[in-house]
């Protein structure tokens, strides 16, 4: 099995991408871990694709339409019914800017 | 035990008062009490509510009204489905403390025909394992050898059916999270054909691979269920719109002249032996029944894995978003800003296999890397789906084992994440291709656990599944026996 070295630079750069506030430790754990996992699949690269169409959706359905009318959801109350934090029916967070 | 009995001969002794829901439903959690504190299935009971349930349904029949299809039929649902107003937890303490406003489509509709929810079951994190040893609460043990897992992720359901604690559960597979703890626990599972069944208020892993199903006892039951919860769901755009065929008489059909295939690549070197002559000996019974045999291949097997663990981990990295320590789930407080917000929470709130997965989705999704690996792997996704359909122009199903080992340790892969993930070598090359696939149970290894192989038919054919499946069962007793727990 072929294997692809992160770095540690890169394991940090990818959990700031994922909004993971990991500690050096568990970064360097993670480096060693995702760097096999990547050899692994790096066994793809093997294979040519050339001309093959990507599947995403896998049985064909596009473009679901449904009629525009109003149907029931969720009360302003019960949307927020599991929020941390809220302030006059709003979601409240810290401070976006300083 | 009452709960031995098929579901119709549940329904049909209920509606007949030859005993009662109350009794059904109290025997589900005579046995939990019984036997749950060893086998650790389930996370939440919600017995004060079945139980009144359970009474009013008793009721209705007592003055000869109306009553669902399922009435009375205690059932456990694995804790990815929202159930409103009770907690719900994927076994993640980022959502510790959640209690969903709503409850999934399937819920609904299993309670709308008087089916009663009797709790919530353990599995690895979000779908995220082959064991429950990812639950951030408790490892579920299983119910033939307790020292063994119960597979995963959806182990809690698995067990729970094992035990008779409760008729039949409701379950998840994104990549064998059904098959594989059904075949570990001697049940039968079922994972539909993608968009077969709604996945509307089930909290999601890989939404183009994710497929909601039954585990129970047998396939008539299993077919049984699939009925009432198979169908369009206009909350759901990726559910077929295809019309719900009468699974529970899909079993009348013989078989002789069907065809089918053994893929050579299902056979590999390092597979426990045992597996390996349990699955080949169904060969005799299906001969009996008059079916023929055909040596297959699927080529592109081997970058099934690869492909649908990439696949898999970028749409967790963009589904997992959501827990963001805002609108649901933990929130850090001592934090000063709203970045800081999401990182101490998602931090805090996910164990190490949750960020292990997001972070391999967002490395194969992050500029300069999506087309080698996310492209990659949606193209390699054509080639699998063809795999499929080309073989199944030949064979009507295919048999293969479900796992290649029978139930392992407890704490004998944890160490080692790649290793576990191999674990569903078998189970997870159908997802990527949307294709139906039925685990049932096939014999017993000399230590006494059972081993599960696995139907395979092309996309929309369930029925096919139950029929061939259902005969083998008819003529087989191993779905029959019941673990003691001891």
């Amino acid at each position: 099995m072929s294997k692809t070295n992160l770095t540690i630079d890169e394991v940090k750069h990818v959990a700031k991408l994922a909004k993971l506030g990991l500690t050096d430790q568990e970064a360097e754990k993670f480096k060693d871990q995702l760097s096999e996992i990547l050899g692994f699949v790096d066994e793809l690269k093997s294979l040519d694709t050339k001309g093959v169409e990507p599947t995403s959706q896998v049985t064909g359905l596009l473009n679901v339409f449904r009629e525009d009318v109003v149907t029931p959801s969720l009360s302003q109350e019960e949307a927020l019914s599991n929020a941390p934090d809220k302030h006059n029916g709003y979601f409240k967070v810290k401070a976006v800017r300083e | 035990m009452l709960l031995d009995l098929t579901i119709k001969e549940l329904v049909e002794g209920i509606k007949s008062q030859k005993f009662s829901a109350i009794d059904v439903t109290s025997e589900a959690f005579e046995n939990i009490e019984k036997h749950d504190g060893k086998v650790k299935a389930f996370l939440t009971l919600t017995k004060e509510a079945a139980l009144k349930k359970a009474q009013e349904v008793d009721g209705r029949i007592k003055r000869g009204e109306k009553v669902g299809k399922l009435a009375g039929i205690p059932f456990s649902a694995k804790d990815v489905f929202s159930t409103k107003g009770i907690r719900t937890t994927a076994s993640s303490k980022i959502l510790d403390n959640y209690i969903p406003p709503y409850s999934a489509t399937v819920i609904d509709k299993l309670e709308k025909e008087d089916a009663i929810l009797i709790g919530k079951t353990n599995n690895d994190p979000f779908g995220f394992g082959s064991s429950t040893e990812n639950s951030d609460y408790q490892i579920t043990h299983n119910p033939w050898n307790l020292s063994k897992v119960a597979g995963g992720s959806s182990g809690g359901s698995a067990a729970a059916v094992a035990m008779r604690m409760g008729a039949f559960s409701l379950a998840e597979d994104t990549g064998g999270s059904i098959r594989q703890p059904s075949s570990f626990c001697g049940v039968t599972g079922l994972k539909v054909t993608y968009g077969r069944v709604s996945r509307y208020g089930v909290l999601a892993y890989g939404s183009s691979l994710d497929t909601i199903g039954p585990i129970a006892k047998n396939v008539e039951d299993t077919a049984f269920v699939l009925e009432i919860i198979a169908g369009a769901d206009l909350h759901d755009a990726t559910t077929l719109r295809e019309g719900v065929p009468d699974y529970i008489s899909s079993n009348n059909k013989d078989l002789k002249g069907i065809k089918i295939g053994i893929p050579k690549e299902y056979f590999i070197p390092g597979m426990d032996k045992e597996v390996e002559e349990l699955v080949r000996s169904t060969g005799n019974v299906f001969t009996d029944l008059g079916a023929e045999f055909e040596e297959v291949s699927l080529p592109f097997t081997k970058y099934a894995i690869p492909a649908y663990y990439l696949s898999g981990m970028s749409e967790v990295s963009a589904n997992l978003a959501r827990y963001d320590g805002i609108r649901f789930g933990f929130s850090c407080k001592d934090v000063q800003n709203i970045d800081e917000t999401y990182l101490c929470s998602r931090d805090r709130g996910f164990g190490d296999e949750v960020k292990r997965r997001i972070m391999l989705g967002t490395y194969a999704l992050s500029s300069g890397y999506y087309d080698a690996y996310y492209r990659k792997a949606q193209e390699v996704r054509t080639l699998i789906k063809k795999d499929f359909e080309k073989v199944f122009n030949s064979v009507d199903i295919l048999i293969t084992p479900v796992s290649p080992t029978p139930a392992f340790g407890i704490g004998e892969n944890t160490d080692d994440p790649l290793k576990m993930w191999l674990a569903d070598v078998f189970t997870v090359t159908v997802n990527p291709a949307g294709v139906p696939a039925l685990a049932i149970p096939c014999g017993f290894t000399s230590s006494g656990l059972p081993v599960g192989m696995q139907i395979v038919g092309p996309q929309l054919s369930e029925e096919k599944l139950f029929n061939a499946a259902y005969h083998y069962q008819s003529k087989t007793d191993w779905h029959k026996r019941r673990p003691e727990c001891s």
